[in-house]
């Protein structure tokens, strides 16, 4: 995966949403990033309604992207059914993992969620007792199993109080400083691990000259 | 008329027609404008190609209004009009009444005695439907606030004239008889209707009867009549019929003394729900435009230059005079009836002029002894001149005022369209189409349904859809049924090589149309994917196809295997049918790659290949697994 030094990361968002058209968090959150250079937004359920995933497709898509997003609604601890059906597909023995499956090594593994519960319904004493960082281990080895480093995770929680629109818009405008730092490599890698949630350490993590004037 | 004959005649009208109107719509002046110049030309102050015969003309061509009534009534649901109800009577009456009283006060301070000025002064309160509602049409904007406003005003106008006509013999010095009031609007005003005599009572008893029988006959009448007519699927006697039906309507109006533009326009609004209503449309519209065509041409042949050369700065003043007038009456209702500035302006610039019932209530008043020759001549010269002026107007509305509004009016016209034009068309509504546009209907998605099988439509409208008759693979139809507004058009009618020709005419002449085509079989297909179709479907393949994984289930496979088979079968058969049509060759090399696809797919869902069965349940095989060291 030998790439010249200097150009930009491709980026792969591989969206999953059975019920875009009434989201309003992830509409916004999609429209901050999808016009971006070198952003390839994959919306699943558009491209499959009937699950019949063209798997030959979908591993090229991976082979041409450096960096893989899974951008979803948090559901039952995990995600939509065809994100599941297409990780089963897609990441095949021999390709992604196992004898052969080196195709993902060394690319970089990024899970944006959006949950309708707030931080303290995440935590030990929480209702769901556990935290989001321990509910995506999953994904976490996944990432790991197929070489992939795993960054920590963009998570926009409470989605259920979000009413205003300038809180949505914040949100929106935070995943496309993500997303860019991402692709243009302006981010402080060292400093990831510190970070539980990617949100929580935005002007410290970016080194764009607008960002930490934002900040 | 001069004996050169009639075919001459025809040559000279038709010659400058096509002359004027491209050159004018070229420059960007419509083709309105373009008429009145030619007329302008042919008459008799320049070419001298037509002369005095000048105002017959125009009697006949008026009839192409009394059509225009007769489509603007088809486009209007009665709903529609109802909703009208205050801007018709409200914005109308006033505009009528303020601007009479408006004219007649300048009219007895320019020195004319009060009843001359206030005759004058209904006269010009009338405004040129022809002109006002074909350039409104041109420029897109009978839509637009402003447009229905303008349309209600001259609505009320239409009417008003008959009471016009009754009042005006009141205001003759020497008090005369009201006998002419029941004269004829329009069409023939120097000609008595012939039970001018009849009481009062009796007459109004013969009116009220004429327009209940055309509102009956509208609704029960013409469903049967159409539809025989249609089943002899003879198109001429269709035409015809139509024909017939408008003139008839004009005739009977006038029998009874009404204007049969009005009549006509009645007709219209109670057929507008009517199934044969865009055959109708189409039918009638070229003779409407011709007719308009040739009645723009007598108006600019008409105008008195001699007049005009005698007291230029009178006629000029008394023309601006008015159409300022005119403005300001009518910007002033359209503020205080909450139209927005932008919509304001138009509509004053749109109505300020004078119109064609001006003609016929001058020479009627002058014969009437209301006004004398004196002052009606040089009047009938400045209405004809604001009616040419009328399109000029318009274009500095356009061009100088209009920009400085502009965002919020594209918006505006925009929302107004959605609503009113159905963004689906569904050609065919048999078996196939019926279900398409049912499934779209019940997610709320108005369709427009074309059919030519009589029996059909009579069955579906039982069951309460809203189907038009007529042959969708006709372009005029097709703009009727709304194929300018609408997004997506379904073919789906039985005849294959006719489903083709339409989609190379649709693509023609609505580009932005996108087509979703049935297809009977393969090569009907594959015609359909050399012209680049958007959506293709051949009309037994799903079914089939589902027929197939049922078959296979019962043979013992997997429900989701079964299911995941015929997925992939499809895709793969849908493949080869795009290869194949855009595949070029001989008979027997096209035969051999299209054994050699069949036999490709039959390995793909047979063989154990791993390559071959990439998509098929590869990852949910733990063979390999199995094998991994």
């Amino acid at each position: 995966m030998a790439k010249p030094m200097g150009s930009p990361n491709q980026i792969l968002i591989l969206f999953a949403h059975p019920a875009f058209e009434k989201s309003r968090v992830n509409r916004q959150l999609i429209q901050a990033v999808q016009s971006l250079d070198g952003v390839t937004v994959h919306d699943l359920y558009e491209a499959y309604p009937n699950f019949h995933i063209n798997v030959k497709a979908e591993q090229d898509l991976l082979l041409t992207h450096d960096v893989i997003v899974f951008h979803h609604p948090f559901y039952w601890y995990s995600s939509p059914a065809i994100l599941k059906e297409w990780q089963d597909l897609v990441l095949e023995h021999g390709f992604a993992y196992g004898q052969g499956g080196t195709a993902l090594h060394g690319k970089k593994f990024l899970t944006a969620i959006t949950t309708g519960g707030d931080k303290y319904a995440y935590c030990k004493d929480g209702y769901n007792r556990f935290t989001i960082r321990e509910l995506l281990v999953p994904f976490e080895q996944t990432a790991g199993l197929c070489g992939m480093e795993y960054l920590p995770p963009f998570v926009v929680q409470g989605t259920h109080r979000l009413r205003e629109r300038e809180e949505i818009d914040q949100h929106a405008a935070d995943y496309r400083a993500v997303i860019t730092a991402l692709r243009d490599g302006t981010i402080h890698w060292d400093r990831l691990p510190q970070f539980q949630h990617l949100n929580h350490g935005l002007d410290r993590l970016i080194c764009t000259p607008e960002v930490s004037q934002n900040a | 008329m001069h004996n050169e004959g009639l075919f001459v005649q025809a040559f000279v009208y038709l010659m400058a027609a096509v002359l004027s109107v491209p050159i004018a719509k070229r420059l960007g002046l419509g083709s309105v404008l373009g008429y009145l110049i030619a007329g302008v030309v042919i008459g008799p102050f320049v070419l001298k190609f037509v002369g005095g015969e000048g105002s017959d003309v125009m009697h006949f061509a008026e009839f192409g209004v009394v059509m225009m009534l007769f489509l603007i009534g088809l486009e209007l649901q009665p709903s529609l009009l109802w909703r009208l109800r205050v801007p018709i009577l409200g914005l109308g009456g006033l505009q009528v009444l303020v601007t009479a009283i408006v004219v007649a006060v300048l009219g007895t301070i320019a020195g004319l005695p009060w009843p001359m000025a206030l005759a004058v002064g209904l006269i010009l309160a009338q405004s040129s439907t022809a002109i006002v509602l074909q350039t409104l049409n041109e420029k897109g904007l009978t839509k637009t606030d402003a447009g229905q406003s303008a349309f209600s005003v001259l609505l009320f106008q239409d009417i008003a004239v008959i009471p016009i006509l009754a009042f005006l013999p009141l205001l003759a010095m020497p008090v005369h008889t009201a006998a002419m009031a029941t004269d004829v609007v329009l069409v023939a005003a120097e000609h008595a209707a012939p039970q001018a005599g009849l009481p009062a009572w009796q007459q109004a008893l013969l009116v009220i009867g004429t327009v209940v029988g055309i509102i009956l006959g509208g609704r029960f009448l013409t469903r049967p009549i159409f539809r025989i007519i249609a089943t002899t699927q003879q198109r001429e006697i269709f035409t015809a019929t139509a024909l017939l039906l408008v003139i008839g309507i004009a005739l009977a109006m006038q029998q009874v003394g009404l204007s049969p533009a009005l009549g006509t326009f009645v007709a219209g609004v109670v057929l507008a729900d009517n199934e044969y209503r865009h055959e109708l449309e189409s039918d009638i519209e070229p003779f409407k435009g011709l007719l308009l065509g040739l009645f723009f041409i007598s108006v600019g042949a008409s105008i008195n230059f001699n007049l005009f050369l005698q007291q230029p700065f009178l006629i000029v003043g008394l023309v601006l005079a008015l159409a300022i007038v005119k403005f300001a009456v009518l910007f002033g209702l359209g503020r205080f009836f909450q139209l927005d500035l932008s919509q304001s302006l138009l509509f004053g610039c749109a109505l300020a002029q004078g119109g064609e019932f001006g003609f016929v209530l001058f020479s009627f008043a002058t014969q009437n002894k209301v006004l004398t020759p004196a002052v009606a001549e040089p009047l009938v010269v400045v209405v004809a001149l604001s009616m040419a002026l009328t399109p000029l107007i318009m274009m500095a509305n356009d061009q100088l005022i209009q920009p400085h509004f502009a965002v919020a009016d594209v918006e505006r016209e925009a929302d107004t369209i959605d609503e009113t034009e159905n963004p689906v068309i569904i050609a065919g509504y048999g078996r196939f189409g019926q279900i398409v546009g049912r499934l779209l209907v019940a997610n709320g998605f108005k369709t427009t349904v074309l059919d030519h099988s009589p029996g059909q439509i009579e069955l579906l409208r039982r069951f309460g859809n809203k189907v038009f008759y007529g042959d969708a693979s006709r372009i005029d139809l097709l703009h009727a049924a709304g194929a300018r507004q609408a997004r997506l058009l379904v073919i789906a009618i039985d005849d294959r090589e006719r489903a083709v020709e339409m989609v190379d005419l649709v693509r023609k002449h609505f580009p932005h149309l996108q087509i979703l085509a049935r297809a009977v079989d393969r090569r009907h297909a594959y015609e359909f994917i050399r012209r680049g179709v958007e959506v293709i479907q051949r009309e037994t393949f799903g079914s089939a196809l589902e027929m197939g994984e049922e078959a296979l289930k019962r043979l013992g496979v997997r429900s989701y295997k079964a299911h995941r088979a015929a997925l992939t079968f499809k895709e793969h058969d849908e493949q080869a049918l795009h290869d194949m049509a855009l595949a070029e060759g001989d008979e027997t090399t096209l035969v051999a790659r299209s054994r050699q696809l069949m036999k490709d797919l039959e390995n793909v869902l047979q063989s154990d290949d791993r390559e071959l069965t990439h998509e098929v349940d590869r990852a949910w095989d733990t063979t390999a697994l199995r094998n991994d060291p």
